[in-house]
């Protein structure tokens, strides 16, 4: 296992190598020169020509590439237009909000979609199946702008029972200390904020659920059919032992593997694309600071904000495949 | 009759499709002594498998079913037995070997954690003991460094060894009757050979009956001594191994007689039963083998013959006077 999460790791090094010269071209990649984009059209050739000599345009292009790769190892991730401020210690909270959204939302959806999966492949061609996949094509084709409106609707304006937006109270705010505010209020010892945070966190948790809660039911369910099909499902029965065993022990380990990879792509796109929800429920996560920085064209704070959304996909997807080796011992060997 | 143990009577076994009720095992009857070795021979989709799972209740649910007749084992009818009564069963009295060894262990559990499992559910036993039956278990079936393999998957196995895992599985609870599924088919001969004789062996020293189950007969030749030949869910032919081998009553046990292979004929061209095993339910009358029968008859294509005679007992027409 050792070995195995090494070469794994070591395999991380181009892949990053190769994101950051992606996120580098992006400034490249915009029409024209990036000081006149960023100076706007009425903009003189000498505050251009200044602007690009502060930022370093005037040099080669690998000389800029070192430089940008040097100051994202240092951990320098320049800075804002819009406010002047270093993008590096603006950008923690906000991917905080986005990590703890997309943490309670990924938990919902794998707890349900993986046991509506297992039991639908379960209880094959009964009601049980067909409802549970009925319910997950719904949830797969439910637009998300729509579900949002459709629960603060309902839950905020009609019943009262939950906030409709923001990630705390507007009167209350959360000291605070990683950010994550669940654990940061857990940490202070304040319950009552906790429970606050919690009830702010359902609703667009459960509105960005339901995607994913859909695409991990189906996969669960054909996953897990084919391995119930198996011959060792009938070693296993065989032996007497009981059924809810089989299912939970043996057959959903073996089919983990594929819904195991979609819960990362799921949680990697979370990570990075919540834009709709986060725009919906007034929630200061990642996808609404780059695209408020792309309203605002603050080009800097958008590569920064890719390069950090295609880090943490690429994280999600090593942990998967460290997961990968965990769950089946033959990956290990490969 | 009183001695046997596992007694099969007029069993039906039907599976239910979108084409109806096509039946798997039609009325078959026979029984197992206490440490009796029985052979079950036919070719594939004559319902040898579907009567061992009848028998073990693993049928595949909800299209199997067992529509008719008796399973007795000691004295007692288990073919409509609740499913927890025959869970406390399976594995612990009765046990099954199946075909493929490649498939039947799980592949994301280790080889100690599948051998100890059904110690665990039918035995109470503290851990330390679980692991050392399991390792007296690798050792009975020959297995070596016996203590590492528990810690080891199925992957780092081979064939031989991981169908000798299956039969230390099998017989981790003592079992009464083993059903062995055609277990040495899909291995090599050399290591089909070894499997034959672990399985004597076991059979001597442990006094388990073993339903074996395959289609080679000369493989039922060299453990069995009582063998129930089986064509189109039906047996065609029962008795001895020797008479069987020597005087063959029904045409299709004569016709699996010539065609193994034989190292000193002379001729070049090997024998083979014209025809192939029909599709359950596709012959409404008369005799199942008759489409492919060398000596048909006119009754053959009307009237299905009785399964008679006494010891060695055929369903043909060309011995039922003899009864």
């Amino acid at each position: 296992m050792l070995s195995y999460s090494i070469k794994r790791l070591l395999m991380l090094v181009p892949v990053l190598l190769g994101m950051t010269i992606i996120v580098f071209s992006i400034i490249h990649a915009i029409p024209g020169n990036p000081a006149q984009t960023i100076l706007g059209t009425k903009a003189t050739p000498e505050a251009i020509h200044h602007l690009n000599a502060s930022l370093g345009l005037d040099k080669p292009l690998y000389v800029q590439y070192f430089t940008y790769l040097k100051d994202v190892l240092t951990g320098n991730l320049g800075t804002s237009i819009q406010d002047n401020n270093a993008i590096a210690s603006e950008i923690w909270p906000h991917l905080a909000a986005t990590i703890e959204l997309s943490f309670a939302a990924m938990l919902i959806a794998v707890i349900i979609g993986v046991n509506a999966g297992i039991i639908s492949a379960w209880k094959k061609n009964s009601v049980v199946d067909y409802i549970a996949m009925i319910v997950a094509l719904i949830g797969v084709s439910m637009p998300i702008f729509w579900l949002g409106l459709l629960e603060q609707w309902i839950f905020s304006v009609k019943l009262n029972w939950l906030p409709s937006i923001g990630q705390t109270d507007i009167t209350s705010t959360v000291a605070p200390i990683t950010n994550l505010y669940l654990v940061d209020t857990l940490l202070e010892g304040q319950f009552g904020q906790f429970w606050m945070v919690v009830r702010h966190l359902i609703m667009p948790a459960v509105a960005l659920a339901t995607i994913p809660m859909a695409i991990i039911a189906r996969m669960t369910r054909s996953s897990m059919l084919e391995v119930l099909g198996s011959d060792y499902i009938r070693t296993a029965k065989a032996k007497g032992q009981r059924m809810g065993w089989i299912v939970y022990k043996y057959a959903l380990k073996n089919a983990f593997i594929p819904i195991l990879t979609v819960i990362g792509l799921q949680t990697g796109l979370m990570l990075g694309g919540a834009i709709l929800t986060e725009t919906i429920f007034g929630w200061p996560g990642i996808g609404l600071y780059v695209y408020n920085a792309i309203q605002a064209r603050d080009y800097p704070v958008i590569q920064s904000g890719i390069l950090i959304i295609a880090f943490m996909f690429i994280m999600v997807n090593f942990i998967v495949d460290l997961l990968y080796g965990l769950i089946d011992p033959r990956i290990k060997y490969r | 009759m009183s001695d046997s143990i596992l007694e099969v009577s007029n069993l039906r076994t039907s599976f239910f499709t979108d084409d109806g009720e096509v039946p798997a095992v039609d009325g078959i009857s026979f029984s197992i002594k206490e440490g009796e070795i029985l052979g079950v021979v036919g070719e594939s989709g004559c319902g040898k498998s579907v009567t061992s799972l009848s028998i073990m209740g693993l049928l595949p649910h909800p299209q199997g079913k067992i529509v008719g007749g008796q399973i007795m084992y000691e004295g007692k009818d288990i073919s409509h037995l609740k499913e927890a009564e025959m869970r406390k069963l399976r594995g612990n009295d009765l046990a099954m070997i199946f075909q493929e060894p490649m498939t039947s262990l799980n592949p994301v559990f280790t080889i100690g954690e599948q051998l100890t499992e059904a110690i665990r559910l039918h035995n109470h036993m503290s851990k330390q003991e679980q692991n050392n039956r399991a390792v007296e278990l690798l050792k009975l079936v020959g297995l070596p460094r016996a203590t590492e393999l528990l810690k080891e998957y199925p992957h780092e196995l081979s064939g031989g060894m991981r169908q000798r895992v299956m039969i230390a599985i099998a017989m981790s609870c003592n079992p009464k009757v083993l059903i062995a599924d055609e277990p040495t088919t899909a291995l090599d001969v050399t290591i089909q050979a070894q499997i034959l004789d672990l399985m004597l062996k076991l059979n001597q020293e442990t006094h388990t009956a073993i339903m074996l189950i395959t289609h080679d007969l000369g493989v039922v030749a060299q453990v069995c001594k009582r063998v129930v030949v089986m064509y189109g869910g039906k047996i065609v032919e029962e008795g001895d191994v020797k008479d069987i081998f020597n005087h063959p009553k029904h045409p299709y046990t004569e016709g699996l007689i010539k065609s193994i292979p034989d190292l000193y004929s002379k001729k070049d061209k090997l024998y083979s039963i014209k025809g192939s095993v029909p599709k359950p339910g596709s012959i409404k009358k008369g005799c199942l083998f008759a489409p492919r029968c060398d000596y048909v008859m006119d009754k053959c294509k009307e009237q299905v013959p009785e399964l008679l005679g006494s010891g060695h007992k055929s369903r043909c027409f060309l011995h039922q006077d003899e009864a």
